[in-house]
């Protein structure tokens, strides 16, 4: 048995380190180290409740509207609020925004340079990928940021500034639209979504989406020239639906809420009998096991602390792990369309026998260009039906003593935010981030988290320092250290 | 010129914030005055091993760095040990990475406050004992120590701001190539002077309703947040209301205050951050350069000087009543 430790892992956003048990060649058993410890929890704690809308976004720098978002809705059920539907529309755009810019930052900046690694050099389509994906030089990168760019002025109408605004309020947004601006938005998504039809998918976006099976897939995606498709035909060639699974079970505590229900419901898809069940999110606690944290009993997060112990056996992360009912479960984009009954995503991961394959590399991809397909779409609908006139924020009083939670989901999964306010005052903050549950330790029974899972039994070529395949499937998750441990 | 970029106890959010800039080509910007990107967390195509070495190299003076940008707090707890922030597969405190590779560079760049003051991280009670490379809050001193200065002779460069603004970071590197940033252009917290010697307060495009204290109450109202929901604008050292942010916005254009975020301890204002203090009705924190006994006077007479339009609309989220057409021509 040997030990193999990777670490800074580059191309993720924040700090993560793998360590590796390899036995004959291949992962026997993996541990996921985030070794990054801030303290917001209890840097929240004391604070004026509405002070949380400053701090939160901050956690981090690429889920930082879905913070906001989370600690606004948990505000929101303290104080008794909801919002206008202008403030709704405008909320569900400002969170899509950053959703589809974190699927494409992933796609073209963290992912997809991986395949134009020295290690491919003997592909047939080695040439052509290292043209367009190599890290820094590849043409895709020097295409997509402007594009990404002129998307973002979409977060400068409707937020101000991307990352870290503080338009997002219990009630609603402080940025009413005007009639001019409803236009410039329009313009701004048609602009985008002419861009991803040329250069990311080579198709309509409605096409896309509508793609129901991995035939489907595949036959829509041979010989297309564009970015998309070239990944799927790498993937194909690697057989990366065959690596990276974790769990059976995903969740997903929804998106996007309309007038009526959500564009993405909350759910829980079971891999192992293929059908989906109602989220309790009573069933939601914390091990801190594995954690440099003290506290021996699993908390739920409504009661959950947070306070460092470093000198603590067994334990080899700042990350807690949260369970669903005892189990593990993975969260992100695939949850989500496997939650929503997206037929492909669902396809993607079934085995030949029509059972469950579980979470993979490609499954993982593919949903979230699924999630951009469907949501631009959907942005222009909501641009649509803002009202200039009509208020975008309700107001109202935070009571002395309160308790809200805020559910919401980041580009990379299910965020929740868990306040207790007493006296005026934040006296308990507790957030359990996408990748938290993704990149979780062990928990109490020794149980390892979905991607230290997904990791055992990769082949480790001897002649590979950094594995690529296993960095294929880190990425696959597009973890979020920074917020995994806040 | 060889650039490494670290990332410490921040959110990675000044990176994200970079990747927005409204250059057509960004890295191709940066390379045509000089600048190569020897190493970036989020761009570089090195991981683990690959990356340890490249550090190494920068680290022991194997490689030369021209550029050091580090952007995040430093976290020097617990206990001064350092170990609430351990760079991945090295065992190794970051703060004893970024002490090492700060020797060996020419230039250091703290990219946003928490690198440059201690920021949010520092929020609190402090827990990880954040502080900044060369000031904790407003204090010189920071990891590096009051007297440092870089290989090159410049005290770190401070491109402070939460996040900062792409075009913050992009000029100051290429002011820093074309020979054009020096000691001089630095303020007396060592931010580019570019950008910190304006007030956000300039090019707001609340200026109406500031003229009038025409203010708002509650968000997402049009006017003045100064008065009531704790705006810093003119006092904040930054051009974001001429510069702007995301091509066309910024706090006060999103209908959110100025939370004075290029400053040191922007993090504890010491009040609720929408919330304006204030003793018997008029505000602590007044405008920059202004005398208090004029601004009381100006701020009264202004006020029952507010016309019909600024004053309803400040209490709107949208304008209710328009500009007067004039019948006689403008003159």
């Amino acid at each position: 048995m040997s030990k193999l430790v990777l670490g800074p892992f580059n191309r993720v956003e924040g700090d993560l380190e793998v360590s590796l048990e390899v036995n004959d060649g291949t992962v026997h058993s993996a541990r996921v180290n985030a070794p990054l410890y801030r303290g917001f929890e209890p840097m929240l704690l004391g604070k004026a409740p509405l002070d949380a809308l400053a701090i939160v976004p901050r956690i981090c720098g690429i889920c930082s509207v879905a913070q906001s978002a989370a600690a606004a809705s948990a505000l929101a059920e303290a104080m008794g609020l909801t919002p206008p539907p202008n403030g709704r529309l405008a909320r569900n755009l400002i969170q899509a925004g950053e959703n589809l810019a974190d699927h494409l930052t992933h796609f073209y900046l963290f992912f997809m340079p991986d395949f134009a690694r020295a290690a491919y050099a003997a592909k047939p389509w080695f040439a052509e990928t290292e043209g367009r994906f190599k890290a820094q030089t590849g043409r895709a990168t020097a295409e997509m940021l402007p594009a990404r760019a002129g998307f973002m002025r979409l977060q400068g109408y409707l937020a101000g500034k991307w990352p870290h605004t503080m338009a997002l309020q219990p009630g609603g947004t402080t940025r009413a639209v005007l009639a001019a601006e409803k236009i410039r938005l329009y313009a701004v998504l048609r602009e985008f979504r002419a861009w991803l039809e040329s250069t990311l998918f080579g198709d309509a976006l409605e096409t896309v989406a509508a793609l129901d099976s991995a035939d489907a897939l595949r036959a829509w995606a041979a010989g297309r020239q564009a970015d998309f498709p070239r990944f799927l035909a790498l993937a194909d060639d690697l057989g990366l639906q065959q690596v990276g699974r974790a769990g059976n079970l995903f969740l997903s505590v929804g998106a996007y809420p309309g007038s009526v229900g959500s564009l993405f419901p909350a759910g829980v898809w079971d891999g192992a009998k293929g059908r989906r069940a109602e989220l309790d999110t009573a069933r939601i606690v914390e091990d801190l096991s594995h954690a440099w944290l003290a506290g021996d009993a699993p908390q739920a997060p409504a009661q959950g602390q947070t306070r460092p112990l470093l000198e603590k056996e067994d334990a080899y992360t700042w990350c807690k792990a949260p369970r669903y009912g005892g189990q593990v479960a993975e969260v992100g984009a695939l949850a989500r369309q496997l939650v929503a009954g997206q037929p492909l995503a669902q396809d993607l991961v079934r085995n030949g026998q029509g059972k469950s394959a579980g979470g993979n590399v490609t499954a993982r991809i593919v949903a979230r260009m699924l999630e951009i397909a469907a949501l631009i779409p959907a942005m222009e609908n909501w641009v649509q039906q803002l009202a200039p006139g009509e208020p975008f924020c309700a107001h109202g009083e935070l009571p002395d003593a309160a308790i809200g939670v805020g559910l919401t989901e980041a580009a990379r999964g299910s965020l929740g935010h868990w306040l207790t306010v007493k006296h005026g005052a934040i006296a308990g903050y507790q957030i359990i981030a996408p990748t938290t549950w993704n990149f979780s330790p062990r928990d109490a029974t020794g149980t390892p988290g979905p991607l230290e899972q997904a990791l055992v039994g990769l082949p480790i070529p001897k002649d590979e320092a950094a594995p690529v395949l296993v960095q294929h499937v880190v990425r696959s998750f597009d973890p979020c250290m920074v917020c995994t441990v806040h | 010129m060889n650039l490494l970029w670290l990332q410490a106890g921040g959110c990675g959010g000044c990176t994200l914030s970079l990747l927005g800039a409204d250059a057509r080509d960004l890295l191709r910007q940066l390379e045509d005055v000089g600048i190569r990107v020897l190493f970036h967390p989020a761009l570089s195509e090195a991981s683990g091993p690959e990356a340890l070495a490249i550090l190494e190299d920068a680290a022991s003076g194997k490689v030369p760095v021209d550029i050091l940008c580090v952007e995040g707090a430093v976290l020097r707890g617990p206990n001064g040990s350092g170990r609430f922030h351990i760079l991945a597969g090295t065992g190794i405190p970051m703060l004893d990475w970024v002490q090492r590779l700060a020797g060996q560079a020419r230039h250091v760049f703290a990219i946003g406050s928490c690198t440059a003051f201690g920021g949010v991280p520092a929020a609190g009670e402090n827990s990880t004992d954040a502080c900044g490379l060369q000031f904790e809050g407003d204090e010189k001193g920071g990891i590096l120590g009051a007297e440092w200065q870089s290989a090159a002779g410049l005290p770190v460069v401070n491109v402070a701001g939460c996040p900062t603004h792409p075009g913050w970071v992009v000029d100051s590197l290429m002011a820093l190539a074309l020979g054009q940033l020096q000691a001089r252009d630095l303020d007396a917290l060592q931010r580019p002077r570019f950008y910190s010697d304006q007030l956000v307060h300039h090019g707001c495009p609340r200026n109406e309703f500031y003229e009038f204290k025409a203010s708002a109450h509650k968000p997402s109202e049009l006017g003045c947040l100064m008065e009531n929901l704790g705006c810093k604008g003119t006092q904040a050292h930054a051009d974001c209301n001429t510069r702007v942010w995301n091509g066309v916005g910024s706090c006060l254009r999103g209908g959110y205050p100025c939370i004075s975020c290029t400053e040191p301890s922007f993090e504890e204002p010491g009040h609720p951050f929408m919330e304006t203090p204030k003793v018997a009705g008029i505000p602590i924190g007044l405008p920059s350069d202004m005398p208090k006994a004029w601004f009381v006077a100006l701020a009264a007479l202004s006020k029952s000087a507010t016309p019909k339009r600024v004053r309803e609309n400040a209490a709107a989220d949208h304008p209710v009543v328009m500009p007067a057409i004039r019948k006689t021509g403008l003159k």
